[in-house]
Formats: C-alpha cells, sequence, structure tokens
C-alpha cells in the first residue's frame, strides 16, 4: 500500500523554487477586498520533490501498461506506443505555441494538422476532417451535432438515431446529448447487423445510424453499401464509429462503404497512447456535401503556407475551447509517416493474424458464440465454465496473476459471459502463445480448483475490490478525520 | 516494420493454425474483398521522421515572450512533471476498468480529486473532462438534469467568446432558452440590475466567470450567489485555478458547480492541448455528475484499495441514458496538474498568484504611465484590457517581428474594440520583458 500524498506531507517541506518577484510587491489587502481574498489554507500537501518523485513512481509500479505486456481489451485496440511520437510532442518549438498566436508564427502546426487530416482522409476516403474533437465519444457527439445541423438545413427535423444492438454505450450517450431518441437495430444469426428489421425500421423520421465496423463481435459488416442506400432512401445519413477500424486499413475504407460521416480514434488506430483513460484525440471525417457543417476552424492550403478557415456555411460551431488535442496529432503524424502505406496495410493484416490466432487456439476451451474467421478482434464467453461456479470475471482476474491484463469483460452485451479479445498487431507470437496457454491452462483450473480462480489475483498489489462499500459510502476525497489503515 | 513483432516465419506459422492459405484468403473468409491503395507514399526511417518535425518546428516562432491568454497561459512548469507523466506505467495504461492491474492511475485520481476539491471549496471533483470550455458545457447539463424542468440558462457577456460557441454548440439539441447577462461598460463587472430582471422561477442556472474574458474578478461574488440561489437556480463557477491560490474559493462563496481550464497547473501551451476540463460540485449532486469518479475502498483482505464508482451513472452501463457520453477523457493531463500540485503546494501555488498579480499591477501602472488607457475599472487578476489608441490587430502583428507575443486582439471576438488588446501576465514574465513590452507597444 503506498500512503497518500496527504499521509505524508510535513509542513515546512517544500518542492517549489521560482526566482524572487522582480518589481514591487502589491499588498494584495489594498487592490482586493477582503470578502473575495482567500483567507482559509488551500491544504494541498507539503512535500519535498524526492518525496513526490519517489511517490509517483511508487504509483506507477502498481499500474499496467502495454509496455509492461499483452493488453488485449477487445475494442480498446491497445498497441504499443512508439517513443519516436513520445519525443516529438515534446518538441520545444510546439509546446511553446499559445493558441492565441496569429497564424504566421504557428506555420508548421498548421502543417502538421494539414498533413495528418489529409492521411486520415486518405485512410478513410472521406472528403474533409475536423481535429477538433478530444475523444472518440467527443468525435461521436461531433457526428450527431453534425446530422441535426444537416437536416435542419433541409427544414427537416427527424428524430431517431438507430444503433445496432452490439454497439459501444458512447454511441446511444452520445445521440441523447444531441436530441435524438435512439433505437436499436437488432443482429441476425451471423452477428451482422439484420437488415430486414433494419428495413422495417426506417422512415422519414431517421435522422441516421451509427455503425461500427467490424462489429464489436469482430465481425465484418459486408451488407454495408446495402444499409448505405437503404439510409440514404429515406435521406438518412450513415455514421461510422471508427474504433475498430484497426482491422480494415489498406483493405477497404468507410467512403467506399458508403458513409457520410466517420470518427477516429487516433488513441486507438494510431498508436497514441491512452494515458490511463486520456487524453485521445477523435477527428471526424465527411463527405464533401456535410463539409460546411464541420466545427470551425478547420486547416486549409493558402498558397505555400496554410491558414484556418472560419467561414463554413452551416456549421455546428465549436465543441472544444480550440483546435484539438494537438499533442496527440503530432504522434499520430509520426506514427503513419513511420510505417506509409505498406506499413499501414500490415498493420491491419498482422491485427487481423492474431486475433485468429488466438480464436483458433481457444476454439474448444471457450465458448464462441459467432465462431467465424474474425476481424482484429473476437468474442468468446465463459458460460462453459459457469457448471464449476466459475464466471468470466473469475477468469480474468486469475489472468492477473500469470502477469497478463485481462480481455475486455462483460461486453458486448449480447454475448453472455463476454470475454472480447483484441490482441493488436504489436503483439508477437510468444506473447500470443504464452496468453492462449494461460487462458487454457485457467480454464482447466476452473474445472479443477475453482477457487483458484475464485481467489484470483493474489499476484496483484491489491486483492478484489468491494465496489459496494466504494459506492454506498463514496469516499471520493480524502479527509483527515477518516480513520483505517 | 519497427513497431510490429511477427517475422515472417511467424505469419506462416500463424495462417497454418488457422488453417488458411494466405491474407488475402483470410480477408476474403472474413468478408473483406480486395485492397486498396491508401496513397500515404513510403515509410520512414526514424531520423528521417525526426528530421520532418524538425523542419515543422523551425516554421514556428517558438521563441517568443508571451503575453497571451485567454484561457491559457504560460507559467512555469517544474520539471518533475513530465518525468512522472512520461512513466510508461502511467501514459501506456487503459482507462482503470481493472482496478487490480491499475491502483497507481486510481489512487493518483483520487489525490488528484482531494487536490481539486481544496482548491475549489468544493465537496466533490470528477476525474476530469477534456476542456475548460467543455467543462462549463457540461456542467449546464449537469444543472439540467437537477433542476428538470426549468429551461433558462443565464451567460454573462464578458464569457470567453470560445466557451460561449462550445456552450451553444453543447446545448443546440436540447431546449434551453439562454439569456445573455450585459456588463457594466465602466467597471466590466456583469450587470446586477440585468441580472436581477431575468430572474424567475424558470432559471436552470447561471454561469458567472471569474477573472471574466476581459480578466476581472466578480468582487460582488457571494452576493450574485445568493441571488441566484433565491431564484431557485444553480450557481455555476467558471475560474482560472491559480487565481485561488489568492482569491477566496468558489465553494467558500455557495457556488453548486465550479469549472476550470486545468492547463495553468502544470500543462504545456501545445497550441491548445491537450488540456483539461476540472469539474467540481457539491456533494448532493455527486449521482448527477458526468464522468469517472474515483472512490476508496478496500479489497478482500482489508488493505486499502481504490476503484471507479458510481458507474451506474456512466455510458458503457447506462448507454442512453447515461450522465453524460464522455469515456476517454484527459487522465494524464490529470496526473500531470496533480503532480504540479504536490509539487507547489500551498505556498508554491499562492506565490505563483501573487507574482502574477504583483506583476499585472506593475504593467498596468506602466502602461497608464506611458499614455495608455485601461477601458475598465474592475479588479483583474492576472489578465487585462488596454486601449492602444490604435488597431490592436496591427500591433499584434508588428510586435511579432520582435518576438513578442503581446496579446489578443479583441476585434476578433467583439464589435467596437478595434483598438483593445487582451494582455496577460504571469510569474514568468520579468520586469526587462515587461518594460521593452510598453515600448513596443508605444512604438507601434
Amino acid at each position: 500500500m503506498e500512503r497518500l500524498l496527504f499521509e505524508m506531507s510535513k509542513e515546512g517541506k517544500s518542492a517549489y523554487s521560482i526566482p524572487p518577484l522582480d518589481v514591487d510587491d502589491i499588498e494584495v489587502e489594498k487592490v482586493i477586498p477582503k470578502n473575495i481574498l482567500r483567507s482559509k489554507k488551500i491544504g494541498l500537501p507539503s512535500l519535498s520533490e524526492v518525496d513526490i518523485s519517489r511517490h509517483y513512481t511508487r504509483l506507477s509500479r502498481m499500474n499496467y501498461g502495454v509496455d509492461v505486456g499483452i493488453y488485449p481489451l477487445g475494442s480498446c485496440t491497445m498497441k504499443y506506443n512508439p517513443k519516436l511520437g513520445e519525443d516529438i510532442s515534446r518538441m520545444g518549438g510546439f509546446t511553446s505555441l499559445h493558441p492565441f498566436l496569429p497564424e504566421r508564427a504557428v506555420q508548421g502546426a498548421l502543417a502538421v494538422m494539414y498533413e495528418l487530416g489529409e492521411a486520415l482522409k486518405k485512410i478513410t476516403g472521406m472528403d474533409a476532417i475536423t481535429l477538433q474533437p478530444a475523444a472518440g465519444a467527443h468525435g461521436e457527439l461531433t457526428g450527431m451535432l453534425i446530422i441535426r445541423a444537416y437536416h435542419n438545413s433541409k427544414g427537416r427535423r427527424p428524430t431517431r438515431v438507430l444503433i445496432p444492438d452490439s454497439a459501444h454505450g458512447t454511441n446511444p450517450a452520445s445521440a441523447t446529448i444531441a436530441g435524438f431518441k435512439t433505437e436499436q437495430t437488432p443482429s441476425d444469426e451471423r452477428g451482422r447487423i439484420d437488415i430486414k428489421a433494419l428495413e422495417k425500421q426506417l422512415d422519414e423520421d431517421v435522422a441516421g445510424m451509427m455503425v461500427t465496423n467490424p462489429n464489436t463481435l469482430g465481425l465484418f459488416e459486408n451488407d454495408m453499401p446495402e444499409v448505405a442506400r437503404l439510409l440514404h432512401n429515406v435521406d438518412a445519413l450513415l455514421y461510422y464509429d471508427g474504433a475498430n477500424l484497426n482491422a480494415i486499413m489498406g483493405k477497404t475504407n468507410p467512403g467506399l462503404m458508403g458513409c457520410d460521416i466517420v470518427h477516429l480514434n487516433l488513441h486507438k488506430t494510431f498508436a497514441t497512447p491512452h494515458g490511463g483513460g486520456g487524453p485521445g484525440s477523435g477527428p471526424v471525417c465527411v463527405t464533401e456535401r456535410l463539409r460546411e457543417f464541420l466545427p470551425v476552424p478547420i486547416v486549409e492550403r493558402d498558397g505555400d503556407g496554410f491558414r484556418f478557415d472560419y467561414d463554413l456555411k452551416n456549421t455546428i460551431g465549436k465543441v472544444g475551447s480550440f483546435f484539438g488535442n494537438f499533442g496527440v496529432f503530432l504522434k499520430a503524424l509520426a506514427y503513419i509517416l513511420s510505417m506509409g502505406d505498406e506499413g499501414i496495410k500490415r498493420v491491419s493484416e498482422d491485427a487481423v493474424l492474431n486475433a485468429n490466432y488466438l480464436r483458433k487456439r481457444l476454439t474448444g476451451v471457450y465458448d464462441i458464440p459467432y465462431n467465424y474467421v474474425c476481424m482484429h478482434e473476437f468474442v468468446a464467453s465463459g458460460r462453459n465454465l459457469e457448471k464449476y461456479g466459475v464466471r468470466t470475471v473469475d477468469v480474468a482476474k486469475r489472468l492477473i496473476d500469470y502477469g497478463m491484463h485481462p480481455p475486455t469483460v462483460y461486453f458486448p452485451l449480447i454475448v453472455d459471459e463476454a470475454l472480447m479479445i483484441e490482441p493488436t498487431e504489436t503483439e508477437g507470437l510468444d506473447s500470443l502463445e504464452a496468453f492462449a496457454d494461460a487462458l487454457i491452462k485457467i480454464a482447466e483450473e476452473a474445472k479443477e480448483n475453482p477457487d483458484i480462480l475464485h481467489n484470483a489475483p493474489i499476484n496483484a498489489p491489491v486483492g478484489r475490490l468491494d465496489e459496494t462499500k466504494a459506492a454506498k459510502e463514496l469516499d471520493v476525497v480524502y479527509t483527515e478525520d477518516v480513520g483505517g489503515d | 516494420m519497427r513497431y510490429l513483432s511477427l517475422s515472417d516465419e511467424d505469419r506462416r506459422k500463424i495462417l497454418q493454425v488457422i488453417g488458411i492459405n494466405d491474407i488475402d484468403e483470410l480477408f476474403q473468409q472474413a468478408g473483406v474483398k480486395g485492397s486498396i491503395e491508401i496513397g500515404l507514399g513510403e515509410k520512414m526511417s526514424e531520423p528521417a521522421v525526426w528530421s520532418h518535425f524538425e523542419r515543422l518546428q523551425s516554421m514556428c516562432n517558438d521563441e517568443l515572450v508571451c503575453f497571451l491568454g485567454g484561457g491559457a497561459y504560460d507559467h512555469y512548469i517544474p520539471r518533475v512533471i513530465d518525468h512522472i507523466i512520461g512513466r510508461v506505467e502511467f501514459y501506456s495504461s487503459y482507462t482503470p476498468y481493472q482496478p487490480e492491474l491499475s491502483q497507481g492511475t486510481l489512487q493518483s485520481i483520487y489525490e488528484y480529486q482531494t487536490m481539486v476539491s481544496k482548491l475549489t471549496g468544493m465537496e466533490v471533483s470528477n476525474a476530469s473532462m477534456y476542456d475548460g470550455a467543455t467543462a462549463l458545457a457540461e456542467a449546464i447539463l449537469m444543472a439540467q438534469r437537477i433542476k428538470g424542468k426549468r429551461t433558462k440558462v443565464l451567460l454573462p457577456e464578458t464569457l470567453n467568446p470560445l466557451y460561449k460557441k462550445v456552450v451553444n454548440t453543447y446545448t443546440s439539441g436540447m431546449e434551453l432558452e439562454k439569456v445573455w447577462i450585459p456588463f457594466n461598460g465602466e467597471t466590466g463587472y456583469i450587470d446586477v440590475d440585468s441580472l436581477s430582471e431575468h430572474l424567475d422561477e424558470n432559471v436552470l442556472c447561471c454561469v458567472f466567470q471569474s477573472p471574466n474574458f476581459f480578466g476581472i474578478i466578480e468582487r460582488d461574488m457571494e452576493e450574485l450567489i445568493e441571488v441566484i440561489h433565491q431564484s431557485g437556480g444553480l450557481a455555476i463557477v467558471s475560474t482560472n485555478p491559480i487565481s485561488l491560490g489568492l482569491l477566496r474559493a468558489p465553494g467558500d462563496m455557495g457556488a453548486d458547480i465550479v469549472v476550470c481550464e486545468g492547463q495553468p497547473l502544470g500543462l504545456s501551451l501545445s497550441f491548445g492541448g491537450p488540456y483539461l476540463g476540472v469539474f467540481a460540485s457539491r456533494r448532493e449532486y455527486i449521482r448527477r455528475m458526468p464522468g469517472r469518479l474515483i472512490a476508496r475502498t478496500v479489497d478482500v483482505n482489508g488493505r486499502r484499495g481504490f476503484v471507479m464508482t458510481l458507474q451506474a451513472r456512466e455510458q458503457h452501463i447506462r448507454r442512453e441514458k447515461a450522465t453524460s457520453n464522455i469515456c476517454t477523457n484527459q487522465q494524464l493531463c490529470a496526473l500531470a496538474t496533480a503532480v504540479y500540485m504536490a509539487t507547489l503546494g500551498d505556498g508554491g501555488i499562492r506565490e505563483v498568484a501573487r507574482q502574477s498579480f504583483a506583476k499585472t499591477e506593475y504593467l498596468k501602472k506602466e502602461l497608464k504611465r506611458a499614455g495608455f488607457s485601461l477601458p475598465y475599472s474592475g479588479i483583474t487578476f492576472n489578465e487585462f484590457v488596454v486601449d492602444l489608441g490604435k488597431k490592436a490587430k496591427k500591433v499584434v502583428d508588428v510586435a511579432l517581428n520582435s518576438s513578442y507575443a503581446v496579446g489578443i486582439a479583441l476585434s476578433d471576438y467583439m464589435d467596437g474594440v478595434e483598438n483593445h488588446l487582451l494582455v496577460a501576465v504571469t510569474e514568468k514574465r520579468t520586469k526587462v520583458e515587461m518594460d521593452k513590452m510598453v515600448s513596443i507597444l508605444k512604438e507601434a
């Protein structure tokens, strides 16, 4: 257990050092009325830099990252984060740029945004792009607002957005914030969108449909052109959730599928780190007819240089303070340049190879409800272990004892006891073999001695945590008078 | 291919295990036919990529003396921060859905939440939003969840214009009536009479920004919040976290939700991102909060540990009924600001705030002495408006030639203020730089 910063604090210690004031000091009390001046302590800890550095280093050792080992979270694309991008994002010429600088002072930064935008347009087969959204869900919200603005510009007010039952939770949440009602489209027995059911749902009140392809079962939706045609017949738009783009690069693209709007996750597909939950980046690409609805500004070429274009006729406005997570753009562009056409295509090939390897190795050991050739991920189920009193959560926790991060569990919702596995292309065969061996061993343990699984993990900084207590007591802020260890 | 780990032999072995002849057949069986030419060109070596970015970097004016603010400030960043957020165990990890493998992230967020609560004077904080503007927009959406049928949102005209745009975009799908409250043209404070006129039982919330876009601190904040509460609405305060080293915390003055742009707390300017949306509220509203929350608990052996809590508010459980669609937030930025707050402590934050304030007052004094006028008399923190008596946009452009970013020309954001320049001063600016700045403004 690592002590909290506040428990380590000792009055009189300090870790900051700035030069002394070089102008006349001001008696603050004479300028600012007392009623708005701070009179109480803040209550931040007093520590030396040594204390702080050691504290966070010890905390970091209680964390698991991609640099520690396989991180096969389905639909999260936890691939290796190249160090080149990390260093480029720290170049002083970029980190010191204030977002209010005039365009002529930031030509290099605009060039970065332009080059990245062009590359992403090529990869997705789309015509225009905004880099402003800060994350995937932020991109979804942007896309939904574009759909709303598109219909409004035609004097229409359709109210429903269709979402397959295998979709991520962010999809319905984003559509709702944009003011739409959401409606589920069922999957058919092949785990794909049920086209017949979709046809029945479609009418003039449908604003659009959000589709993840490959879907969260790791299966390719090969009826996309037909889905697009059906939607376009009622002037509804097709939205492509790019969470799983890692599977198809250089093979096909959302443009060829007939999609109108695409969001990408640079922190998945383009190897920028996930940061323990961000910062990510969720650019949104659209077809030419939707360009006028993008948030402003977008970057355009201007002779030999670049400029911001604020003049989009029906822009939805702004979805973030400035231009997006610029630091993440640098890493994504460095990655794309490093890979080139051939490398990007290889990424998808290896991702698909790796997922199918694991699917094959685990067939017969775990249930695989939709056991077809998959794309970059697949969904297994722990329900065949239920007879031993073992659940998927137990399998996941036991993997921790083998020194590996568990897959996504209990998602997608349409598979019971789901284990959603996405190894990514950056895992080598040794790593895949070890992961498959561990899962096979765990299935044997489940039969022979299920308590090993129930008691797992034992080789982690903490054992299973009491989430009920956490939600009941809601101790979300440390107060000194709280007892306990 | 330096980021791929399969050898050609591995690929063949895998195809064998799968029972498929080649890659094309694999994709075909998965339903994907053919392949496409992307057009990205040849792959580049590591040194070639590095050189490419060095060239792009050289196309920016990076050695500027920065008097720009408007929501992003050039504060000193202690070196230790980058070393900590550069730990691979932190930056290469996912959202902490598996708490046993994420105690580092989880404990650091719990500590972050605690420090944010202390700084803002609020009872609870979430784990972060995208930036200051989206945090404000989400605060308004949260107020709507709390206040049910009320639909009127009051906002000050002195709100940062970029925040105005984001709020408008975020609420465009909602049936909300937005009323913009004017400001006193002499002081720059919010116009209290106008605010009072708009108060009724339909007021959902009122947003206050202090310091506001002109850098002015709302002097009567406590009374303003009281007035809103009397109407039954919620008070949302958007502030600069560094200012709270000197100024009374909004929580102490009755605010219901406090949001900040977290960038001043140890994040580099980085052309506008990644930044951090700080989001804190009163405890009674915790179930209506957007975003992730970390709570302390115990493990099976009674050891202290941390977990994500109240996940039933979130999109991955609640889907269309979630309190927000946010999933990925700005975790590593939150970690950086936590390290910043821990490094500075009470004394450091107070010192940074005090120096920024004193230097701002110095520059104001020197500008007045040089014959410039300051159009608003309200109290300022680290930013103020100066009337240059000539076109500010032109002056900004000319000053750039002397490697000075002298401020933001307000004519880009409002009408009738062609000569107004918004100037920010942090503890990093020196007397020499400020004196030079005055002479540049005079000569431009």
